[in-house]
């Protein structure tokens, strides 16, 4: 029954492990392992060695200085006060440059630090995706992991990089703060009139409530058949056992069909990947291709006629 | 050691006791009214308790008397009445004994009169409080698009106080002024004006001293180069619409069809009073508040040097129909219900405490010159 818990109910201790030998030319993994009841909640209960190597190392640097610079740009807005920092910590930003710069780059007091830390971050990001190739290869996995952060960096780097160069300023690149990018989020929906009419938005939120909900039916399958061994989903690809009969025809009796083992890990990662991907698109084309989305619904029947309620309401900047 | 449980705990506390009470929730009871069409969540609602504390603050006050209009006019009784020398002597008492209430009930008529010679004008409130009733003229006159026949009084700004609740100044914030690090291009601090959110903290001065434009969308659906309006424009009208949001304690929906934000076919009636009040404080904060500038002392200006302006908040104070809908101006016709005057004095040549008598360079108290009015009017609709 144990295995009906939400919560993981088993740790494994032992002494610890250092994982499989390295390639020749790695460095050493860093950091003395240990147990953490906490982590063993939620996962392994083991926490390190870390492998950083080259790639990791530079990567975090790179990230460190974004962050730091970011920081510093916060703690100055509100003229280097410390109690205001930690005040209004969620209401503080790195602004990007205004558009009247373009492409050039701005002096460093009107968003200067903005592109200087961008390049940072980006160095940062594209240096961890790197890691994850080498670190998976070391392995040797497939590289499965590193594919699906590439459609994550694909969304930010149409936000930060290629939506700005082709609007042609960095102004259209999003703030560096807790609040303010999501208030850039709304009012870039706001300004190219509603981003609930992009059909690539649609689709975005498809794979991403759907990525949830595929999430939450297979985490649950397989927590409801453990009792079977159906935790052995690997195995169970070729060689089916009462576990996975059951889970499958479970689905089949309810809705009629079922994925398979193998394929439900499929599901998962094209709707997990396709969630940035689509997002991706309909943001590159926001601005660049279309204006007003929900003009361009109109035009290609997606908004739901209403009645007119005021017919007298007119614009009074029309004729005055 | 186990050190982490009550850390944790405390902190724990901390975090939903801010939640809880830092947050500014309406708390149920709420009552809603659906204002638009079934199926578009147009529905305003309002926190029932707060509704409670917002009705009792917003009693307006009876005239103490009422007052008698037949008798020697105020203006041959009285010297230097330049702008109610129209009324009765009972009226003119009777409307200083009611702004008295409404704007120094504590004190008294020595805030705005040197008590030895109440005809001079050289305490500063007095020749501010002459503009202003011009101002609440005007406004009953010409802007009736927005104020209806309800009309403003003095207290529908001052309720009590000498200066207005919600009134603004401009607001630089903290930090960037032309240093090196700490860019946030007018935003992306707390601001009271914009809700309390990190909208842009200037947007008062953009839409209501300056005419920025407000409108950000593009009427076709495909770019044709004529909008170069970006999500920072989005952002500046976004903190303007959540002020008027705020002062009016309303929601979007109160004027828009959230779908199509700019869109007048879907839009309540609502929506163009309020374009028209936009108007409305612009012009008051240009013509009539900007202007005496060099009146006020510096303890009653802002803290860059400019003076106290209005905005949506000042009348409304966190309601629709400021008091309610109530027509205070109904028991001041006479005084408050048109202008009496025209012509602006100098105000740079006034001297606190010397100056005995400001006055616009050619006017007369009791024959208002119409075609300035009709200027004003034209101008005042143009827009």
């Amino acid at each position: 029954m144990e295995y009906q818990n939400i919560f993981t109910q088993i740790q494994v201790r032992g002494p610890v492990e250092a994982g499989i030998p390295l390639p020749r030319g790695d460095d050493e993994r860093v950091g003395r392992p240990f147990y953490n009841w906490l982590a063993g909640w939620i996962g392994n209960a083991q926490i390190g060695p870390v492998y950083l190597g080259f790639l990791g190392t530079a990567s975090l640097i790179c990230g460190t200085i974004w962050f730091v610079i970011v920081g510093f740009n916060m703690l100055a807005s509100v003229g280097w006060d410390p109690i205001q920092f930690i005040r209004q910590l969620f209401w503080l930003a790195l602004e990007p440059p205004p558009a009247k710069y373009g492409l050039s780059i701005p002096p460093l007091t009107e968003g200067g630090w903005y592109i200087i830390s961008s390049v940072f971050l980006l160095a940062s990001v594209l240096l961890w995706w790197a890691r994850i190739y080498v670190r998976a290869r070391a392995l040797g996995l497939g590289t499965h992991v590193f594919w699906a952060f590439g459609a994550a960096i694909w969304l930010f780097l149409v936000l930060g990089l290629f939506r700005p160069l082709l609007m042609g300023n960095w102004a259209e690149a999003v703030p560096y703060g807790i609040f303010p990018h999501l208030d850039w989020t709304a009012a870039f929906s706001i300004r190219y009139g509603n981003l609930y009419y992009n059909p690539f938005h649609c689709l975005s939120i498809v794979f991403l409530y759907g990525s949830v909900l595929l999430f939450a039916m297979h985490g649950a399958t397989i927590l409801a058949v453990t009792r079977y061994g159906g935790e052995r989903e690997l195995e169970q690809i070729t060689d089916r056992g009462t576990a996975s009969e059951r889970a499958a025809l479970f689905w089949r009796w309810t809705m009629g069909f079922n994925a398979t083992m193998e394929s439900i890990h499929r599901w998962a990662w094209w709707f997990a990947v396709l969630t940035p991907i689509t997002g991706g698109i309909g943001i590159l084309l926001t601005g660049t291709v279309v204006d007003n989305w929900y003009l361009w619904g109109m035009k290609h029947g997606i908004v739901a006629p209403l009645p007119d309620m005021w017919p007298t309401v007119v614009d009074p900047a029309i004729g005055g | 050691m186990k050190l982490w449980i009550p850390f944790a705990a405390a902190g724990a506390v901390f975090v939903g006791a801010a939640v809880l009470f830092g947050a500014d929730w309406d708390f149920p009871p709420i009552d809603s009214t659906q204002v638009g069409f079934r199926g578009t969540g147009m529905v305003v609602t309002q926190d029932r308790g707060e509704q409670a504390a917002l009705r009792l603050a917003n009693v307006p006050p009876p005239p103490p008397y009422e007052a008698d209009p037949e008798g020697d006019r105020a203006g041959d009784i009285y010297e230097n009445v330049q702008i109610l020398g129209h009324l009765s002597d009972d009226q003119f008492n009777q409307f200083m004994a009611s702004i008295t209430e409404w704007v120094a009930p504590e004190q008294g008529c020595a805030y705005c009169h040197n008590e030895e010679n109440m005809a001079s004008d050289e305490v500063y409130t007095k020749v501010v409080s002459r503009r202003m009733i011009e101002m609440t003229q005007h406004v009953n006159e010409d802007w009736q698009a927005h104020v209806a026949q309800t009309g403003v009084t003095c207290y529908t700004c001052h309720r009590g106080e000498p200066v207005p609740a919600n009134v603004w100044s401009r607001n630089l914030g903290p930090g960037q002024k032309g240093r090196a690090v700490g860019w946030r291009n007018g935003q992306n601090i707390v601001s009271k004006e914009a809700g309390n959110t990190s909208l842009p903290s200037n947007a008062l001065e953009s839409y209501l001293l300056e005419d920025k434009a407000i409108r950000v969308h593009s009427l076709t659906a495909l770019p044709n180069g004529t909008n170069q309006t970006t999500t920072k424009e989005t952002e500046e009208t976004w903190a303007l619409m959540m002020h008027m949001s705020e002062g009016l304690g309303v929601g979007c929906v109160a004027c828009h069809n959230s779908r199509a934000f700019n869109d007048w076919d879907q839009s309540p009636p609502q929506r163009v009073t309020a374009w028209h009040g936009i108007r409305m404080a612009r012009e008051l904060n240009q013509t009539y508040m900007t202007p005496l500038e060099p009146v006020f002392p510096a303890n009653r200006k802002g803290p860059e040097g400019d003076v106290l302006k209005v905005s949506c908040a000042t009348c409304h104070n966190g309601v629709q129909k400021p008091l309610y809908g109530v027509s205070m101006l109904q028991d001041y016709v006479d005084s408050l219900g048109t202008k009496t005057s025209t012509g602006v004095p100098d105000y740079n040549t006034y001297v606190p405490g010397e100056t005995q008598v400001l006055k616009p360079a050619q006017t007369s108290s009791l024959e208002p010159v119409s075609g300035m009015g009709d200027a004003e009017k034209a101008l005042a609709s143009a827009d």
